[in-house]
């Protein structure tokens, strides 16, 4: 990993006898779009807050910027980051320009360059031209897009975005995701907290599964080979007569599966050796082959692991 | 002033100049006031008992000083709970703002109209009183105590009751709690007030002048309280960070 924009220790935040979360280690590498998942309640938009100095943890220690967080330093942190919450909470009686000017004071940009980095922050959100409309009469998906664009005032070198597509219609989640992979290109560092897995196996180099403790890290494709064995899966028209035989038979099967009629799963070490091999016992079986494949796992199976397996736990 | 807290003064200006309902509210109760005092003191007439004239003068007074006491408490009660229930705070709050800042960009926002609005009451009701009230009424309203409380007191009165106002509004869960209990945390202030103005403690320059200086005091101490009591933590979660 490239030079960590935020490395976390060993970091705890209680709310009197309600744990947060507990005990997360993480790094996220500079310029790394880095997706945080968890059902309600696991802790991300506390996580994000702590991260962004809004409230302290009880214990543990993290670096945002190559500031530590702590007493002293929490200004000086914000200056460097900006956070995007769910809520995209703008004035609403006040205009886009008007909001993004109170901000940009907040954010002690030099007055000289306040108009620019405000017309350029809404230019990037395709904004521009709504300017002067009041924020209230902002659809949601742009006022998302205005909260995105207060975000951008600062320049920040880690944007911390916490539920951004929820409750958009799909139109406004993608325009909203091309602007995510928008600051990829310009090298900011994402931190991405989400709901939705499909956005975050798309948008994100590295994603976190938590449910107030770290459950896993890594990249999705590594995710899903640490959770699940490769499975190859088969369908022949007629079911098999012996097919312990056929499937059992081919070296480097480990287990296969009856999944429904006619329907095998196999699951294999190395899937590019044995593909061919089953293939060939297949045929030399008589078997009517209707499809042979990997079968693909996506994020959400991963996840879905993951939290099933909390949810044993706990019974 | 400091660049951040300015732009905290320019927004909360333009939001209140946007909402009518503040506005209408900062208009009419002086409004109200003004005309009911001018009614008061020009139904007096010369030769009226002093005892009579001095306790409507002193109820005059007494309304003067109630305004720049309320009209904060219209525009603070709201600043830092209204923000939190419109969801408006946590945005503020991830930027390099201090809570000082943001605390005395609140507090201007209010103190300044107020200020404003009271003087230009006084202002008002002295013309009004010059050019047409009795001769006795002219004498009183002029004694140099009076000009010099109204002068001192309007914006220290101001002061003290936005910090009130900001300590409950940034403890409070509620809007309509924070200013009702604000409402509620005015009463002692008025009762001292009350003193001067109906003269139990005996009107003089060097009373105003030590009146004065108490409040600021009390401002100043007030001020710290509350910047105390601003706890990020407790704004976003309802658990404090202590």
């Amino acid at each position: 990993m490239d030079e960590a924009a935020i490395r976390a220790t060993g970091l705890t935040k209680q709310f009197g006898p309600r744990t947060a979360f507990s005990d997360l280690s993480f790094e996220v590498g500079a310029g790394e779009v880095f997706g945080f998942l968890g059902p309600n309640g696991a802790g991300k938009t506390t996580t994000v807050r702590v991260l962004g100095t809004l409230i302290r943890p009880t214990s543990g220690t993290a670096e945002v910027a190559g500031v530590p967080l702590g007493e002293g330093s929490d200004s000086r942190l914000r200056g460097l980051v900006a956070i995007m919450p769910e809520n995209p909470g703008l004035y609403l009686r006040l205009t886009v320009y008007d909001n993004l000017e109170y901000f940009a004071g907040l954010y002690g940009v030099p007055k000289a360059n306040v108009r620019g980095r405000i017309l350029s922050s809404l230019d990037t959100v395709g904004m521009a031209s709504r300017a002067q409309d009041s924020a209230g009469s902002l659809s949601k998906g742009l006022r998302q897009r205005a909260s995105l664009a207060r975000t951008l005032l600062s320049e920040p070198k880690i944007l911390f975005l916490d539920e951004p597509t929820s409750g958009l219609d799909p139109v406004a989640t993608r325009e909203v995701r091309e602007l995510i992979e928008g600051l990829r290109s310009h090298g900011v560092t994402v931190f991405l907290t989400t709901h939705r897995l499909d956005e975050a196996e798309r948008l994100c180099d590295r994603i976190a599964v938590m449910n107030t403790t770290l459950r896993v890290v890594g990249r999705p494709d590594d995710l899903r080979r640490q959770l699940f064995d490769s499975t190859i899966e088969v369908r022949t028209r007629v079911p098999l007569v012996d097919p312990q035989s056929v499937l059992g038979g081919v070296p480097g099967v480990r287990t296969w599966s009856l999944d429904g009629d006619g329907s095998y799963q196999v699951t294999a070490g190395d899937i590019a050796a044995v593909t061919p091999e089953l293939t060939r016992a297949l045929v030399a079986a008589n078997a009517d082959v209707l499809r042979i494949g990997e079968v693909q796992r996506t994020l959400e199976d991963v996840y879905l692991q993951l939290v099933n397996e909390d949810v044993e736990v706990r019974r | 002033m400091n660049f951040r807290a300015v732009a905290v003064f320019r927004k909360e200006l333009r939001d209140f100049r946007r909402n009518k309902l503040v506005v209408a509210t900062m208009v009419f109760l002086p409004l109200f006031l003004l005309l009911l005092q001018i009614a008061n003191v020009l139904a007096i007439k010369q030769g009226t008992p002093e005892n009579v004239v001095r306790g409507t003068l002193g109820g005059a007074g007494l309304a003067f000083f109630l305004v720049p006491l309320i009209l904060p408490t219209v525009i603070a009660a709201y600043a830092v709970v209204g923000e939190r229930e419109q969801g408006t705070l946590e945005p503020v709050l991830t930027t390099p703002v201090l809570e000082r800042e943001l605390l005395i960009g609140k507090a201007l926002a209010a103190v300044v109209p107020s200020v404003l609005i009271s003087y230009a009451l006084y202002l008002s009701y002295r013309i009004v009183v010059q050019a047409a009230a009795a001769p006795v009424v002219v004498k009183l309203e002029s004694r140099p105590a009076w000009v010099v409380a109204d002068i001192l007191f309007t914006p220290l009165l101001a002061t003290f009751s936005i910090w009130v106002v900001l300590a409950i509004s940034v403890r409070s869960n509620d809007v309509r709690v924070a200013q009702q209990l604000s409402g509620l945390a005015m009463i002692p202030m008025i009762g001292v007030i009350a003193l001067f103005t109906f003269q139990v403690v005996t009107p003089s320059v060097r009373v105003a002048l030590l009146g004065a200086l108490g409040l600021l005091v009390i401002d100043s101490l007030a001020w710290r309280v509350v910047v105390r009591l601003f706890d990020r933590e407790r704004l976003l979660t309802r658990f404090g960070s202590t």
